[in-house]
């Protein structure tokens, strides 16, 4: 772990978020340092999302606060993004609205993320994982010092989703920017994260994700396979697919029961 | 030519030429429907304009804004859907003016250039009015025009990035209400939307960036303005609505045109 002694770059304290009457965050402590990959993990509706939303002040918290680092520049990058068909928009353009950047730092954010062939392809037409990557290359935009994303993993095949963790994961050591990280996908978590949140409306456990893999809570929100993906953890190269199958199938059972 | 066909091609150029930038984002925006409740609340505000002894152009512009403002703060209740809400405000502004305007008995008001436009009754000082509006409304939308594109793109994104999200929504309608109130007495109010999304919609399969699609939006605007001044005068037919046919007809060919690629 990078050293810390400027402090964490964003923190909630004792986070709590209602809509409506219905309580979807509570009490909630999170932070995330410097350099440091940090990801929330739970079943649908533990408040994962809201948590980011809350971060990145598109949430008004109900109780507690969201506390950043003065300054601080935060690169997000959405599930998902669709332009309506109606709007003419290349790649290169896409990502010059947010902010006036010269044309060549674009460039490089698009070499960055992979995708700088398809600067002058319409926004609309290129495939859900290479707009994975067109996000990423504008989150990089900001020059953030914090990465805040929201299932990178969704829209992308195993494939695809290897090479985006290695992107972020470059990105990381090169930039030495925080990364705040939603995921479904256990397995990336527990090869690529430096500290685990798991939670189900509040913080269930957290810590190096060798250590929530052994919590008890964490068993009782996953089950079975999260017994798997623990010793999964000690084989790292043998049981890609397999254990991939066995997450994916756990997660439905999960969000249903 | 005689002078009043002259001010009713500048008058009609003008307001195209507005449309074109405008309407071509309350087709990016998904906005026909809103645009259509503004201007059907117009009638609310000439009678105002009346009332107070103002100008009814401001009346039209006090009234598109306070319907936009309530619109606002019904949507945030969310208890309906937003096409419904337009349709209560939509209709019941339109009848509330209609019936305002009845109780005006002192007022003789030809009606029916309000609703479908008179064109060729434009005074030089309804020019003053569309060229000095269009000037301003113009001119906020290029100093507007990349955070409005992001905010049109993604929300979201754009809060997260720190740009006034409320305020540049709030800014676009008052672009629009100002639209709708120079441009009421050419096209009508029933008819003003027509003018702003027709030609954008018939630019868009022809432009590769948001620049050249607003700016073909106007040029098509301009020629259907011209074409349906000219069918008007010919045949003495409504001049408002040759202008929406003439519009329609060329969405109607440039999507008949086959495309490469």
């Amino acid at each position: 772990m990078p050293a810390s002694d400027s402090g964490p770059l964003v923190w909630t304290e004792d986070l709590s978020v209602r809509f409506g009457g219905r309580s979807v965050l509570n009490h909630v402590d999170v932070a995330v340092h410097p350099g440091e990959v940090v990801t929330l993990i739970g079943p649908n509706g533990a408040g994962k999302t809201t948590l980011v939303r809350a971060v990145l002040g598109l949430v008004r918290p109900s109780g507690g606060h969201v506390r950043r680092r003065p300054g601080l520049r935060v690169g997000y990058m959405p599930q998902r993004l669709t332009v309506d068909a109606t709007l003419p928009l290349t790649v290169r353009r896409f990502l010059a609205l947010w902010r006036p950047v010269p044309a060549e730092r674009i460039e490089t954010a698009l070499e960055e993320a992979g995708v700088a062939r398809l600067a002058d392809s319409a926004v609309q037409t290129v495939s859900g994982g290479e707009m994975q990557r067109v996000l990423l290359a504008r989150a990089l935009l900001s020059d953030p010092d914090l990465l805040v994303l929201d299932e990178p993993d969704q829209a992308v095949d195993v494939h695809g989703q290897a090479e985006l963790f290695a992107r972020i994961e470059h990105v990381r050591r090169h930039r030495g920017c925080g990364i705040l990280l939603v995921s479904h996908d256990l397995h990336t978590v527990m090869a690529r994260t430096d500290r685990v949140v798991c939670m189900n409306g509040h913080v269930c456990c957290h810590g190096r994700p060798e250590d929530v893999s052994r919590h008890p809570e964490y068993h009782a929100l996953f089950g079975r396979h999260a017994a798997e993906l623990a010793v999964y953890v000690h084989h790292h190269d043998h049981a890609h697919d397999e254990s991939r199958k066995i997450v994916d199938g756990h997660d439905g059972d999960c969000c249903h029961g | 030519m005689d002078d009043f066909v002259v001010r009713a091609l500048v008058a009609g150029c003008g307001i195209a030429a507005l449309a074109g930038p405008l309407g071509s984002f309350v087709v990016w925006r998904r906005m026909a429907y809103f645009g259509d409740t503004l201007s059907h609340s117009a009638l609310l505000g000439v009678t105002l304009g009346f009332l107070l002894g103002v100008n009814p152009m401001i009346g039209v512009m006090a009234v598109c804004v306070a319907l936009a403002l309530a619109l606002v703060a019904l949507q945030r209740r969310r208890t309906l859907a937003a096409d419904t809400l337009l349709g209560i405000l939509s209709h019941g502004s339109l009848s509330l003016g209609l019936v305002a305007l009845a109780f005006l008995e002192t007022l003789r008001v030809d009606l029916m250039a309000y609703l479908f436009g008179d064109i060729l009754s434009v005074t030089t000082s309804d020019l003053a009015w569309i060229y000095g509006g269009g000037v301003v409304a113009l001119a906020g939308l290029a100093l507007l025009w990349r955070r409005l594109l992001a905010v049109t793109v993604d929300e979201d994104l754009a809060r997260v990035e720190g740009m006034p999200v409320d305020a540049l929504r709030l800014a676009f309608m008052l672009l629009i209400a100002l639209v709708i109130a120079v441009a009421m007495k050419v096209v009508g109010i029933l008819l003003i939307t027509s003018l702003l999304i027709i030609p954008a919609a018939a630019a868009r399969r022809f432009a590769r960036t948001p620049e050249t699609m607003a700016a073909l939006a106007s040029v098509l605007g301009v020629v259907a303005v011209v074409a349906g001044m000219m069918a008007s005068l010919n045949w003495d037919l409504p001049g408002g609505p040759c202008v929406v046919v003439s519009a329609a007809a060329l969405f109607l060919i440039g999507s008949a045109v086959p495309m490469r690629g």
